[in-house]
């Protein structure tokens, strides 16, 4: 039988998970997605669907992560972990180039051969894809384009699922990139539990309906369409978070003043824990070392964080130097400069952020207390830590 | 300064310390052998007797200053020495010795020695930095050998090393560690700590000990809210934590201060 075409909607038993994840590693791709490893929901490569995080679940807040067992034939019963396909497509280090010296004053650089690894990654939520559209568009689609992005975004396949358990900081129905997932992916996937377990697949591109024809399935029914729907909207509805994105951008600008900016600088421990685990941060500082010989010199790459003091160094000194600044650098950049810069917010909703800042400051609360006052009465301002700065 | 043969002059001092940095550098063989090549180690008593007169183009520091004579010592070091490096947690911030710092110095050493009278010793144990200019500071307790032999490379090559003075939790995401303080609920000094170590006690679901000092930006008052009132972790349990090999550092002192005016 012909399958679902682009757009096409077809079911597939559990099981096919197996199938699925042999199938794209007999054509040559990692197969990445979510593990368990040290009690912790990360990306890791898959080999086999048990492999998968069957039986977890998570609890997630400010500053604090817990995974927990459950029973139950879900998957994916968890909401984004710290890793993100940030870690596959800018890797947190890169080597650029070497230069190799033959002990006179000549040299050569070699530049690094860029390896376009095929990676599909399984297991996608709308906050990801949208988070990988908006790392395209800061990579790809500038003036400049970043050739390590590139070459490992060359040859990626998209395999989504669509969320069903959103977690205690997620806010991306507020973002408007999830949970519902209806584009921007190869195979779109939802987990659906009624009755017989089993996996709703939605077509996104005519690679995603040639892998489908590998997969035994059916055709889907109205039934199945309005459990997804059901699963979705039950979903939007359990999010542990809001964030009111009515003109944000103005008000953020216009209140760089705020004394909110204080009393967060008061508690943020500018750890950069935020920007690192954030899957659209795209900062990142070139180190440039030497072997002890003289005879080969380096330079890498790695994440930065406008956390840091060194991030906006400007001879003679750094141009950020109070971390008031730089928590309202980070705040003001993910969720208005953004938007002048690249058109969207730098923001998907996916509490990231808010999960692993280890003192558990919460962007959506930060922006709704500026939001609530413009002359803040002191009921607005929490209490400082004991002997804060 | 240079020696026969082109290569520059590198001595190795101590003062007061227990030897572990200088060791780090001696367990670290394959390096050393590499420094060797590269710089003629003209004086290093835990390593050879063999001394070359200084002065020297690079000296390498370990140890506080503890006594008096050490005082003066230091000033001569620095005077024979072209480039000043301190390395660990004693030449830079004082070391686990100034513990004492927050003590009584005669009342320790009454109870230690039987003629206190005859051991001269300073109320405090000292920061190097406190007594001369020193060009770079090594942090760790102990140093990481890496981090010594990419300074060397630098000071060889005429370059700045890369020495970030950012925090722990940089490295632990650049290594892909699931963070135990929000995952598991251990207390770590990662996010006032500066990196250096590679995160190497959380990569072992450890906290952070803090023994590579504060960050260039650290803010412990904000931490230790949390952890008290996240984690339950108590004012005398707080001043510990603070008051390790680190203690004599300005922002882990006077949070340590800030817990002791607090703890019953
Ligand atoms: S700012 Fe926070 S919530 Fe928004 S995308 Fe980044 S990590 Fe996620
Ligand atoms: S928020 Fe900070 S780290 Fe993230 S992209 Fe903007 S400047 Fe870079
Ligand atoms: S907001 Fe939180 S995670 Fe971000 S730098 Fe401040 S303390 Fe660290
Ligand atoms: S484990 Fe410690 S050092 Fe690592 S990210 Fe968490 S708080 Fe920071």
């Amino acid at each position: 039988m012909a399958g679902p075409q682009l757009g096409g909607a077809a079911v597939m038993a559990v099981d096919e998970l197996d199938t699925l994840i042999l199938a794209l590693r007999a054509d040559g791709y990692r197969v990445v997605g979510p593990t368990i490893r040290d009690g912790t929901i990360v990306h890791a490569d898959l080999e086999r669907s048990s492999d998968l995080p069957q039986g977890w679940t998570d609890e997630q807040g400010p500053g604090t992560y817990r995974a927990r067992s459950v029973d139950g034939d879900a998957q994916f019963s968890y909401a984004v972990g710290p890793s993100s396909p940030k870690e596959e497509l800018f890797p947190p280090r890169q080597r650029l180039w070497t230069a190799t010296s033959d002990g006179d004053a000549s040299f050569q650089v070699v530049e690094e051969v860029r390896e376009t690894p095929r990676i599909a990654f399984l297991g996608l939520r709308g906050c990801e894809l949208a988070a990988i559209a908006i790392q395209d568009r800061v990579f790809l689609r500038g003036s400049y384009q970043d050739e390590v992005y590139a070459a490992n975004r060359s040859d990626t396949l998209l395999i989504a699922v669509e969320c069903g358990s959103p977690g205690g900081t997620c806010f991306c129905a507020s973002m408007g990139t999830g949970p519902r997932v209806d584009d921007g992916a190869d195979l779109i996937l939802t987990e659906l539990l009624d009755g017989d377990p089993r996996f709703l697949v939605r077509v996104g591109s005519d690679t995603g309906a040639a892998l489908l024809e590998r997969l035994t399935h059916r055709e889907a029914s109205a039934a199945d369409l309005d459990a997804r729907e059901q699963v979705v909207t039950a979903a939007a509805a359990m999010m542990g978070r809001t964030l009111d994105t009515d003109g944000l951008h103005d008000l953020l600008l216009d209140n760089l003043d705020h004394p909110r900016w204080d009393t967060v600088a008061d508690r943020c421990l500018a750890c950069t824990n935020c920007t690192l685990v954030c899957p659209t941060c795209f900062c990142s500082t070139i180190e440039d070392t030497t072997d002890l010989r003289g005879e080969k010199a380096y330079r890498d790459r790695r994440w930065d964080s406008c956390f840091g003091l060194e991030f906006s160094h400007a001879t003679p000194a750094s141009v950020r130097t109070s971390t008031k600044a730089r928590y309202r650098q980070w705040m003001t950049h993910k969720l208005a400069t953004w938007i002048d810069q690249f058109g969207t917010s730098g923001c998907v909703g996916c509490g990231r952020c808010i999960t692993w800042c280890p003192v558990g400051i919460d962007i959506t609360e930060e922006a709704a207390a500026i939001r609530r006052a413009s002359d803040p009465t002191p009921a607005d301002l929490p209490v400082p830590p004991t002997g804060a700065r | 300064m240079h020696d026969g043969i082109g290569r520059p002059t590198v001595a190795v001092w101590k003062f007061a310390s227990c030897d572990g940095c200088q060791l780090s550098l001696l367990s670290a063989e394959d390096e050393l052998l590499r420094i060797a090549e590269e710089v003629h180690i003209a004086y290093f008593l835990e390593a050879t007797r063999e001394v070359v007169e200084g002065p020297y183009d690079l000296s390498l520091v370990e140890g506080s200053i503890t006594t008096p004579d050490d005082a003066e010592r230091i000033r001569h070091v620095r005077d024979i020495s072209t480039t000043l490096i301190t390395i660990g947690a004693c030449a830079t911030a004082g070391g686990i010795q100034a513990l004492r710092n927050f003590g009584d110095l005669d009342a320790f050493r009454s109870l230690v020695y039987a003629r206190p009278e005859v051991v001269a010793s300073l109320a405090d144990s000292t920061a190097i930095a406190e007594h001369v200019p020193v060009d770079l500071e090594l942090r760790g307790c102990p140093i990481e050998t890496d981090q010594l032999v990419e300074v060397i490379s630098a000071v060889l090559a005429g370059r700045k090393p890369v020495t970030p003075t950012h925090s722990v939790c940089v490295e632990c995401k650049l290594r892909g560690n699931v963070c135990v303080a929000v995952a598991d609920g251990t207390p770590c000094l990662g996010p006032v700590t500066q990196a250096g170590c590679g995160a190497r006690c959380p990569a072992f679901a450890r906290g952070c000990y803090g023994c590579f000092g504060p960050t260039e930006s650290p803010n412990p008052a904000s931490l230790s809210a949390w952890l008290e009132e996240q984690f339950g972790v108590d004012h005398p349990e707080l001043l510990r934590l603070y008051r390790t090999f680190n203690a004599d550092a300005p922002a882990f002192r006077s949070e340590s201060r800030r817990h002791e005016e607090v703890a019953p």
